[in-house]
């Protein structure tokens, strides 16, 4: 680094100020469009000084829209909450069943479990699109239409897999002598599999973890035809932002700040797990 | 105490057979060494008298009593693992405490244990450091101390001293014979080092490609080697092994060395006009003076001092190289012309197509424990 010159340090600058404006741009304009009216933010030409108003998170937070066409009502607290519902739920119901899965399919190479293995990944290849006609057809006969229970279940299909598979291969980098080892001590495989495989493996169950999270936390399409007004996750209730009188682009900009303020907090809290998750492979015990 | 039994025990992987028709008895209280090459099956037949591997065939008693089918955590016995397989994420104290926490003890006898163990193997100082900030020979002496804690009837030692330096395995060396037998136990020593197998084992068996090719003392390793495989084994300098055709005349079976007629005793009948290579220990020859009988003119080519020993590389008349050894201070001659003699009693041949020694002392085949 010693002998780079004044210029290549200065256009090293440059470019890294370029590729953070290109991709920060767009959150930094949400956040404060979330602080405008809708006039201010339609005003042409756009303009970066502005009076900030907290309109559109009290409209957001009390749940009264006002439009120029009247009030109306929108749910986007109940929206938030679904979110922070399904995402979490979803992600624990996939660990608690992905996690040892993964464990097996690492550990224990049985007949077709390559097959089996590979069929629960090929989930991830079909567009949801494709899926969802007759899943919606199968659902309204059991049931399960626009209920937790059956949103969750679909969401198995974004969480198990992403779990499955990485953590299928922080198992495999643990070394099988310690595991023998412990076994030879005079464990059972399950005090094996809980005090030996599971904290080994532990960043990279939270890095897969965090990932499912967010995955289920984006999914749009899923909830869209599945869930009616009351169980849809924010991404879905951001549509009734649209409204008749036009879009609310300050309450949109509001709500996805508020939307991103849980996957983000969660991301730079789990960071540390990230990093370490993804470095343990290289040293082998 | 436990005696281990193995009965015709098969191992494959795929098509590949690592273990074939393997049988095997280690009397209670013996070290018994296994010795070979990397991939001899050495480590897999560890793995299956431990349980964590099952045979395809054949059966494994401990203590008389069949454990083929019996998991791991149920037969009783310590292992130390080549790479050490140290829990990463417990420390010194948790590691080596494991074994006693599986039967429940009390927190004292654990501690009380985990204590005497680690002063025996002086790591008693670094029981609160985790598997990463020990040494190699720390660690080695952790993963040493789990497999010992508890006194488990039958010991299986994989290789415990491949990594760590060369000072540190000379120290275990003396001192592991003693400690193991201190401890009264059973213990299956798994090395490719042969003077660690000289020294440790009561007997050792040599394996290669599956097959154990010879068992005995460590002396009769030595001294009477299957085939030419285990005599280039065993030994620092390597044995001389010379394309031989012995003949016979009115004073015995004699081989041609030098152009000069070299008597061998020992019953090699069986050799007479045969193609055979003789095997000669570096220590079995010494310089002599040239009328001594059967001594055989070679010239000096290099002479390499080595501390307790001289070693001399010397060529005979027709070209061919021999290595010399004798213990420093004893007379030799450092270049120019020479005369050397066999001690003609340790003299070793060998067939020259199959490798089998040739000699009195017949030879055992493993191979299911019958005489061949």
């Amino acid at each position: 680094m010693e002998h780079t010159s004044l210029l290549e340090r200065i256009l090293r600058g440059i470019a890294l100020t370029l590729v953070v404006i290109f991709f920060m741009f767009p959150i930094v304009w949400i956040f404060m469009m979330s602080f405008q009216t809708n006039e201010t933010i339609l005003r042409i030409p756009p303009q970066l000084v502005f009076e900030p108003t907290l309109a559109n998170y009290t409209a957001l937070i009390t749940g009264k829209l006002m439009t120029a066409a009247g009030t109306l009502d929108i749910a986007f607290m109940r929206n938030l909450w679904n979110s922070v519902f399904l995402s979490v739920t979803s992600v624990a119901v996939a660990l608690l069943l992905g996690v040892p899965a993964a464990y097996a399919f690492a550990r224990h190479k049985f007949r077709g479990s390559e097959d089996i293995a590979f069929t629960l990944l090929s989930f991830r290849f079909a567009p949801a699109l494709l899926v969802l006609l007759p899943l919606t057809l199968y659902f309204q006969k059991l049931g399960l239409a626009n209920t937790y229970f059956g949103l969750i279940w679909v969401y198995q299909l974004i969480c198990l897999p992403l779990i499955l598979w990485i953590v299928r291969g922080y198992f495999e980098d643990i070394p099988a002598d310690i595991e023998y080892a412990y076994r030879i001590g005079g464990h059972s495989w399950f005090a094996t599999f809980r005090k030996i495989a599971l904290p080994l493996a532990g960043p990279g169950i939270a890095a897969a973890g965090l990932l499912a999270f967010i995955f289920a936390w984006n999914n749009f399409v899923f909830a869209l035809v599945l869930a009616s007004a009351d169980k849809q996750p924010v991404t879905v209730g951001a549509l009734a932002f649209i409204t008749s009188s036009g879009i609310q682009y300050g309450q949109i900009s509001a709500a996805i700040v508020l939307s991103i303020t849980p996957t983000l907090a969660l991301a730079l809290y789990a960071q540390r797990y990230l990093v370490e998750g993804l470095s343990l492979g290289a040293v082998k015990g | 105490m436990a005696s281990l039994e193995l009965k015709n025990v098969v191992k494959r992987y795929k098509s590949q057979t690592v273990l074939d028709d393997l049988s095997l008895t280690v009397a209670d209280g013996e070290t018994l060494v296994l010795f070979g090459p990397s991939g001899a099956g050495k480590t897999v037949l560890l793995r299956l008298v431990a349980g964590v591997i099952d045979p395809d065939e054949g059966k494994i008693l401990i203590g008389g009593e069949d454990m083929t089918d019996v998991d791991a955590e149920f037969r009783g016995v310590g292992m130390a693992f080549q790479n050490f397989a140290l829990f990463p994420h417990m420390t010194a104290f948790d590691n080596i405490a494991s074994p006693l926490e599986a039967r429940h003890s009390s927190k004292g006898v654990i501690k009380a244990g985990v204590e005497s163990v680690a002063k025996l193997l002086k790591i008693d100082h670094v029981l609160s450091h985790k598997p990463r900030a020990l040494s190699n020979g720390q660690k080695q002496r952790t993963a040493l101390a789990r497999a010992l804690i508890g006194s488990p009837p039958l010991l299986l030692l994989d290789d415990p001293l491949r990594n760590v330096d060369a000072k540190l395995r000379f120290e275990m060396r003396l001192e592991l014979p003693r400690l193991l037998h201190d401890r009264g136990a059973t213990v299956i020593y798994v090395t490719q080092d042969y003077k660690e197998a000289m020294a440790l084992g009561n007997r050792i068996a040599v394996m290669s490609q599956g097959v154990i090719r010879q068992l005995g003392t460590p002396e009769q390793i030595y001294r009477e080697p299957a085939n030419i495989e285990i005599a280039r084994l065993f030994g620092d300098p390597t044995i001389n092994l010379l394309d031989v055709k012995p003949a016979r005349d009115a004073k015995g079976i004699y081989v041609g060395l030098s152009n000069v007629q070299v008597h061998l005793a020992g019953a090699f009948e069986a050799a007479v006009g045969r193609d055979c290579v003789i095997g000669l220990r570096p220590e079995a020859l010494s310089f002599v003076g040239e009328a001594t009988p059967g001594a055989f003119p070679v010239t000096v080519e290099a002479e390499t001092p080595l501390n307790e020993k001289i070693v001399t590389l010397v060529r005979t008349v027709r070209g061919r190289e021999i290595l010399v050894s004798r213990p420093a201070g004893a007379p030799g001659q450092a270049e120019g012309k020479a005369h050397i003699a066999v001690d003609s009693k340790s003299a070793l041949l060998f067939d020259h197509a199959s490798g089998e020694r040739i000699g009195a002392n017949k030879v055992v085949n493993l191979r299911s424990g019958e005489a061949a």
